[in-house]
């Protein structure tokens, strides 16, 4: 994947444990969508992933290249680069038992 | 009318306000009347192996390449470099228009697997990509392959089908002239019911397996403001790319050349009132052995030695056999292929479906510009497909040829004393040659008959033809009271006609011989009796100017007498003197 961050964060404290949670939300500007997404993500980063995960919003706006590059088609979708395998979780993530399972926090179907 | 144009209406009934995108794709524009509607999105609706990605690929190939129009490939279903590899085998580099800035292949890749929806979404980022995309190369066409496994990744199909309807807006508001590939539904047009947002141009694909012969076949659903050909049109995907041939769409709008080409057969020519004409069709028919292999030979010779291109396509025979065969009866065809100017290409008809026969006939055509061209052997083909399809092959084989002026000589077996053929395509033949043998005498001869010829004042006649150590020729059969002679019967009746003749002429010259022998005798005759009467005559006169002489002498004495005894006295009245 291309790097092309627009913004960066990065949630409390490393542990130091091995597995980081790296993960990219493609958005296209300020749309409600978007933005409901980003909330939803972060609330759910801070409830089960706490001090574990990065997040990184790419704006295809300012990045319309990217849209290609790394093949992003539904906005909003959330990438999971890290852990292996990759994930691409779609929607405003609304549904977060499902955006758990996405994101193989928690198993299920 | 519009060159190319096979619909002399449409161009009145679309009106300059509809504006067409040439695909370039043969054939298809003839079909839609020059094209897919520019700036409007066209849907493509097939199975999968129907060539749907095919006819999107090569409208964007030709567009690029041809016609200065730039696209973009968005493929759904196949990664990028798959697209190009697939397509390298049939002539089109992608790789090298990309480099050029003149296309994009892009690959998104949507694995339901890997795709987890999880709320409210768009497809913005496709919006995205393609504003970026356009701008980039500035392009004018876009092809979508398949939109169908956007419905296979996504659950929410609602949102897939909205977001396409607004993509389908958006792409008639930026003038893109679009190709969209979807399967077909089985209640209705496509699966997901997508034809609702696309109300211009739609075309259906489709591939069926007949007599174990795949064809494709391609037909305009409908297409908004322009008048279209409604039937089913085969198609193949041939070598250079998708090759669409239709059949009622064939134009009868040939140029009529009244150049002569010559059979290579003076007496033919003489027959046929000069040769065959350039671009015409001539059907040879006859059965096993009649000579249409020879005839057909003689031609295209004729035509090399006149420094022309000949091509000779045999349908039952292979080059080595057929040169071997003509140089028995004077015609040297080698030299000919050594010189680069005659060329065969064998090919049996199971070799490949009817409309790769065809497509692989415009190839040779297109390689090597033939003026004259042999289609031997066309009865074969039935042994392949049926009546209908190989009388349509064989129409658009002809059709083909016409249109690029070729002259053509189309051998094919006829039953033997009747006019007719096994194809049903004489009516469209101009010039129809019937080779028949006739069996007399414990010998086979040949007969030709012109049973038509088209804007020619051909020779009624039966002529008789044969093969000698130069080549075939044509002989006048013997037409007389023991009916009509050919062969040795020809000859002998002929050696016996000249035979009496000379007898008759013999007789006659010693009879006015004697004739005038007699003349000369008569003529000696009179001429004796003139002399003898001329004599006669002659003395007669003497005889008469003596007898006068006589008369005067008398007188003369008498009057003296008279004087004489009257010289003294006059005699009394009434007295004579004695």
């Amino acid at each position: 994947m291309t790097a092309g961050a627009d913004q960066q964060e990065t949630g409390e404290q490393e542990s130091g444990e091995p597995e980081i949670w790296e993960l990219r939300l493609y958005v296209t500007g300020q749309s409600p969508k978007c933005q409901q997404a980003l909330a939803n993500l972060r609330q759910v980063c801070e409830t089960h992933l706490a001090g574990q995960y990065r997040i990184e919003v790419v704006d295809l706006l300012e990045n319309p290249r990217l849209a290609g590059e790394d093949r992003i088609l539904a906005i909003p979708t959330l990438v999971r680069k890290l852990p292996e395998p990759i994930r691409k979780i779609v929607g405003d993530l609304a549904d977060v038992e499902r955006l758990l399972v996405g994101l193989q926090i928690r198993p299920g179907g | 009318m519009a060159a190319g144009a096979p619909w002399p209406l449409l161009v009145h009934a679309a009106g300059p306000e509809l504006a067409k995108a040439p695909t370039g794709i043969a054939g298809l524009d003839d079909l839609t009347g020059g094209g897919l509607p520019r700036g409007r999105t066209t849907l493509v609706v097939g199975a999968a192996g129907t060539g749907k990605s095919m006819l999107g690929v090569e409208f964007l190939v030709r567009g690029a390449r041809d016609l200065g129009e730039p696209g973009i490939l968005v493929t759904f279903d196949e990664s990028a470099s798959k697209i190009s590899q697939n397509v390298t085998s049939l002539g089109f580099d992608l790789t090298q228009l990309q480099d050029a800035g003149k296309l994009i292949v892009q690959g998104f890749d949507v694995d339901p697997a890997e795709i987890i929806e999880t709320g409210a979404f768009d497809l913005q980022g496709l919006f995205v990509y393609l504003d970026e995309a356009v701008g980039r190369i500035k392009a004018k066409r876009v092809v979508l392959d398949t939109i169908e496994a956007l419905f296979g990744a996504f659950r929410d199909v609602v949102t897939i089908r909205n977001e396409l309807g607004r993509l389908f807006r958006w792409l008639d508001e930026r003038g893109l002239t679009a190709v969209v590939t979807c399967e077909a539904g089985i209640n209705q047009l496509t699966r997901h019911g997508i034809e609702e947002y696309v109300s211009d141009c739609v075309l259906i694909l489709d591939q069926r397996v007949a007599e174990e012969i795949a064809t494709r076949r391609i037909r305009i659903l409908k297409y908004r403001g322009s008048l279209h050909g409604t039937d089913e049109y085969p198609f193949l995907i041939t070598g250079g790319g998708i090759v669409v041939q239709p059949l009622s769409a064939v134009r009868l709008d040939h140029a009529a050349p009244t150049e002569r080409v010559s059979t290579g057969i003076a007496r033919l020519d003489h027959m046929l009132g000069g040769g065959i004409f350039r671009g015409s069709s001539t059907l040879l028919s006859g059965s096993a052995g009649t000579g249409k292999t020879t005839l057909s030979a003689k031609l295209v010779s004729a035509a090399c030695e006149r420094g022309e291109h000949a091509l000779y396509v045999s349908y039952e025979e292979s080059p080595e056999q057929i040169m071997r065969n003509m140089r028995s009866v004077g015609i040297d065809l080698a030299t000919w292929v050594d010189k680069g100017l005659l060329r065969f290409y064998s090919v049996r008809p199971a070799a490949s479906g009817l409309e790769g026969h065809l497509v692989g006939l415009e190839y040779l055509l297109d390689e090597m510009g033939p003026t004259v061209t042999v289609l031997d052997g066309l009865t074969s083909f039935h042994h392949v497909a049926s009546d209908r399809d190989v009388a349509s092959v064989v129409t658009r084989m002809i059709d083909l040829l016409k249109s690029r002026g070729i002259a053509a000589f189309v051998t094919t077996l006829g039953l033997d004393n009747a006019e007719t053929s096994d194809l049903a395509v004489s009516s469209l033949i101009d010039t129809w040659l019937l080779l028949r043998n006739v069996e007399s005498d414990g010998e086979r001869n040949r007969l030709l008959f012109v049973i038509k010829s088209r804007g020619t004042s051909h020779s009624n006649q039966v002529r008789e033809l044969l093969f000698t150590d130069e080549g075939p020729d044509l002989v006048d059969v013997y037409l007389g009271t023991g009916g009509m002679l050919v062969g040795s019967a020809r000859i002998n009746r002929q050696a016996e006609d000249e035979n009496a003749e000379f007898e008759r002429t013999t007789v006659m010259v010693s009879r006015q011989r004697e004739l005038s022998r007699q003349a000369g005798e008569y003529q000696g005759q009179i001429d004796g009796l003139a002399a003898a009467l001329a004599e006669t005559r002659s003395e007669i006169q003497r005889l008469s100017d003596a007898a006068d002489y006589r008369d005067d002498a008398v007188r003369s004495d008498r009057d003296s007498m008279r004087r004489q005894r009257w010289a003294d006295a006059k005699p009394a009245a009434g007295e004579e003197p004695r």
